[in-house]
């Protein structure tokens, strides 16, 4: 029979929490790495009993653990994120230049084929790759050295890569994005990448056709429409038909223009989830309710679901990486909260339970559907 | 040998119990020991001090023998009580956070 395991990372370790495919009984794993932050735990599509977790701490910086037998056990691989050459200056928010220094791996990406490539997005922003399953890394520092870069400038949270996606149509073609500089694809495997930010609107910057300086927040692909993308950004959900070409506005009757977290139903490409949040300063969901926003349009028309999930003094945050959808015949959809809580809906967002109500604020949640 | 003590974090990453002990080739020095530390306990790279610079990581501080060495420079011959592992060299993460 079918299981789901959801890799949890949180403020003070990480958590699986597995179960069968009814998904109504779960069984809680952790803290791994207690006491660390763990911004992020994702498995290889190609082999998913090996995981990679992003573990770092303000005291010792750095790690990133990877286990062979499905997070039963784990070793530490190398954690030596070195920019390529002189790694040059960005923007501080005062606007003055600012040298990029390494701060973290938020985001991990395995390679959809081989279990040993994986792509990190790190603080201050680059992009870095293993192909040798996590003994060494090294910058594709074509990214960085994008002509903009000098200009990027970090959002509130830093300035962070802390989107990867991987186009299964072409292993030459790469998404990613950063907080505060925006969006960009490679088409040549990561040598040269461009910025798609074009249609994007963000009410603070002068230049609302500007290259780049958009508060990215999140992206999303289904894997059977790899040119289509939908984006949380700081304001407004957004939809590219064309690999982030061109963008256009989606928001439709969304109760906020802010959030975080966006996924994809697992089956229904037009099916798309959000998790509104009150902007700019509160970060909260509105009215104390905790509600999902699901559109089966792709986009514009949008209905709250919130069976399940509290809906009265509700004041959790859901962040960018903390919303994963499962692969089974009927889609389940996760998300965490920065109260440390991780709901469950196994029948595509009709329905919530909580796995689990008292973990560390929650950083990040993947699933892997195992056979 | 030298004796080291590491953060509870720290031993826990080495996988090691209580206090390591170290073979310095030369002087010993925090930038020896911690060499030999690195060497032993590969896992231990980047999070004492940083990988590119050497510098020490500011969470993190030296003592040994009652006395701050996390400001002296790293070439400093240690004090003989911890050259001869009478008194050990303790690597202490500072109290802060949440």
């Amino acid at each position: 029979m079918s299981q789901v395991r959801v890799l949890v990372g949180t403020r003070k370790g990480a958590f699986t929490l597995t179960a069968d495919g009814k998904r109504d009984k779960w069984e809680v794993s952790g803290p791994h790495f207690a006491g660390w932050e763990i911004y992020h735990v994702k498995g290889s599509p190609a082999d998913p009993n090996r995981l990679y977790a992003s573990q770092s701490s303000s005291w010792f910086g750095q790690l990133i653990q990877r286990s062979d037998d499905g997070g039963k056990t784990w070793e530490p691989v190398d954690n030596k994120f070195v920019y390529d050459g002189v790694p040059g200056t960005h923007q501080w928010y005062d606007g003055t230049p600012h040298p990029w220094e390494f701060k973290r791996v938020w985001h991990l990406e395995p390679s959809l084929t081989d279990p040993d490539t994986v792509y990190a997005g790190v603080e201050d922003a680059a992009i870095f790759r293993t192909g040798d399953g996590g003994k060494s890394w090294e910058e594709l520092s074509g990214l960085r050295r994008h002509g903009s870069g000098p200009h990027w400038q970090p959002g509130a949270g830093g300035m962070c890569l802390h989107t990867i996606i991987l186009d299964p149509s072409d292993p030459q073609r790469i998404f990613i994005a950063i907080s505060a500089a925006g969006a960009f694809r490679t088409d040549d495997g990561g040598a040269t990448w461009r910025p798609i930010n074009q249609g994007l609107r963000s009410g603070s910057i002068p230049d609302p056709a500007a290259e780049v300086g958009h508060c990215v927040h999140h992206i999303a692909m289904h894997p059977s429409r790899p040119g289509v993308l939908f984006m949380q950004k700081h304001w407004d959900v957004m939809r590219s038909d064309n690999a982030g070409d061109l963008w256009r506005e989606v928001s439709g009757n969304l109760p906020t223009d802010f959030g975080f977290a966006i996924d994809i139903h697992a089956h229904e490409p037009e099916t798309i989830y959000v998790v509104p949040i009150k902007s700019d300063s509160e970060h909260f969901p509105p009215e104390g309710k905790l509600r999902v926003y699901r559109s089966r349009t792709g986009g514009e028309e949008w209905e709250p679901l919130g069976n399940g999930l509290p809906q009265k003094d509700c004041y959790v945050n859901v962040l960018r990486d903390a919303m994963a959808v499962d692969s089974m015949d009927s889609c389940g959809v996760y998300f965490g909260t920065s109260g440390g809580q991780v709901y469950a809906s196994p029948d595509g967002g009709d329905n919530w339970a909580p796995i689990v109500r008292d973990l560390p604020a929650v950083l990040s949640v993947e699933v892997q559907t195992l056979a | 040998m030298i004796r080291v003590v590491l953060p509870a974090h720290l031993r826990s990453l080495a996988k090691v119990n209580g206090e390591v002990e170290v073979a310095v080739e030369g002087q010993a020095t925090i930038a020896s020991v911690l060499d030999a530390m690195e060497a032993r306990y590969p896992m231990l790279r980047g999070t004492i001090r940083d990988h590119v610079t050497r510098q020490r990581r500011p969470f993190v501080r030296f003592f040994c023998c009652e006395q701050d060495w996390s400001h002296e420079a790293t070439d400093t011959p240690l004090p003989e009580v911890v050259a001869s592992g009478a008194e050990p060299l303790l690597l202490v993460g500072a109290i802060a956070g949440g």
